[in-house]
């Protein structure tokens, strides 16, 4: 127990780490998220084609290797970032795939009808989709983005790999100095415990809160 | 104000719609009548495009009905379509629905588009509404609020897909009251429905279509009390004698 109080300042610039990691790639995700949904609904093929490319991409690669590839890569191709950066912009690509595809099947569970009315009032395929397909969408899917946002949580101690000091580094860290394994991977378990349940908490609060009767 | 020439549409190897002739005058109604399945929604949802025909031409107001893009949704901006099942955005309360497209087609301020959408919504009989979700409100209602919608646009024309086909029997008539109301406003209106009496009260034109053929039209007292084709004679035999 002593071991991981002693070493409570090392843990806690970790979890803020992770805490950033998590907030910015996911913030990312979502934003890039909704692009390429709205590239795999957009009538235009080629579009769809792009946005289907790009969600197969990179659900079918690891983050691990995309981290390891981009740490090492973009460097190699003039582009110079701090790992943290090229970190969060990795997740973000990686998420904003499941993020698309559950936008995706949102989008697919909007009555066909609300995109017809829309647009026989005159609004642009665009317009549709922002103002009326995507928030109806957004509605039916809270929980699996919920879930996709505690999976970014626990996706981001692979930034460790790439040198990034961040909670599941920091107690691995700790234990190379105390051998202490379960006390000091335990309390950094926790931690991500209580994010995850913080998440929870939010993504039923959100729920209940934009519930739509139909 | 429409103008269709020789329309064909196929869903596959099926041909819902052979060799269309139509034209709606400007103020004129005109109400068509037919089978399930003898393609009248279907036309009525090509005319906006919300279908693709095939074959055949469209002009709306001397334009040629432009066949995607912008120019189409402006084309749509002036077509007013009220469909059977509303399609009221569920995610917005009625006042929001009658507003978005002014305000995002048309640019119009949020103040001047609520104040037009508060005299539709007291048009047709609905303004203590306003400000509930569609799910709050019975089909009658829904259904008012959706005609309201289309004609905050001020469109050039209006089509009517089955407006009542959806509705408990008891709201059927007052849709029907709404629309009659627009017919006498001098709306050019084309309506499809099953509703024979109002096509005998408020059409200026009846069109009877059976497989996806126009097969008689004229004014509604000549078509009802005399079917000049087996085809209407025989349909209006089934509605009318029950």
């Amino acid at each position: 127990m002593s071991a991981l109080l002693d070493h409570l300042p090392e843990l806690w610039q970790g979890l803020l780490v992770t805490l950033q990691l998590t907030v910015a790639s996911f913030a990312g995700a979502a934003v890039a998220g909704t692009v390429i949904t709205a590239l795999r609904v957009s009538p235009v093929a080629v579009l769809r084609l792009l946005g289907t490319a790009y969600v197969e991409t990179f659900q079918n690669l690891p983050l691990l290797v995309l981290l390891v590839l981009a740490f090492f890569g973009l460097p190699e191709i003039g582009i110079k970032a701090e790992p943290l950066t090229t970190a969060i912009v990795v997740i973000a690509l990686y998420e904003a795939a499941y993020v698309a595809e559950a936008l995706r099947s949102g989008v697919n569970a909007v009555a066909r009808g609300q995109g017809e009315a829309a647009r026989a009032l005159g609004l642009t395929f665009g317009q549709s989709l922002r103002h009326v397909i995507l928030p109806q969408a957004l509605r039916t899917v809270v929980q699996p983005l919920g879930n996709i946002f505690i999976a970014t949580t626990m996706n981001t101690a692979l930034a460790g790999a790439v040198s990034v000091v961040e909670l599941t580094t920091a107690a691995n860290r700790v234990n190379l100095v105390e051998a202490q394994p379960i006390p000091i991977f335990v309390g950094a378990g926790l931690a991500y415990a209580l994010i995850a349940a913080c998440a929870g908490f939010v993504t039923g609060r959100l729920e209940r809160r934009l519930v739509m009767v139909r | 104000m429409i103008r269709v020439r020789g329309l064909n549409k196929w869903f596959g190897d099926h041909h819902v719609l052979r060799d269309i002739d139509l034209d709606v005058d400007r103020g004129e109604v005109v109400v068509v009548i037919g089978p399930s399945g003898s393609g009248k929604s279907t036309l009525c949802r090509c005319l906006n495009r919300l279908e693709a025909a095939q074959q055949g031409e469209i002009v709306i107001d001397g334009t040629p009905a432009p066949l995607e893009g912008r120019a189409l949704a402006r084309l749509r901006a002036d077509v007013g379509m009220v469909f059977q099942s509303f399609n009221l955005f569920q995610h917005k309360s009625v006042l929001d629905n009658v507003t978005l497209a002014p305000m995002k087609v048309r640019g119009v301020g949020r103040a001047e588009a609520e104040r037009t959408a508060r005299e539709l919504l007291e048009r047709v009989g609905i303004a203590d509404q306003a400000g509930k979700l569609p799910a709050q409100l019975s089909g009658g209602q829904q259904q008012r609020a959706a005609i309201a919608r289309a004609l905050a646009m001020r469109p050039k024309v209006m089509l009517f897909d089955e407006p009542t086909s959806a509705l408990d029997p008891e709201m059927v008539g007052e849709v029907l009251d709404v629309m009659t109301g627009l017919a006498a406003d001098g709306m050019t209106m084309l309506v499809v429905t099953h509703e024979m009496g109002f096509a005998r009260r408020a059409a200026d034109r009846v069109v009877f279509m059976a497989d996806g053929r126009v097969v008689e039209q004229g004014p509604p007292a000549a078509f009802f009390d005399g079917p000049q084709t087996d085809r209407a004679r025989d349909f209006l035999a089934k509605v009318l004698t029950h």
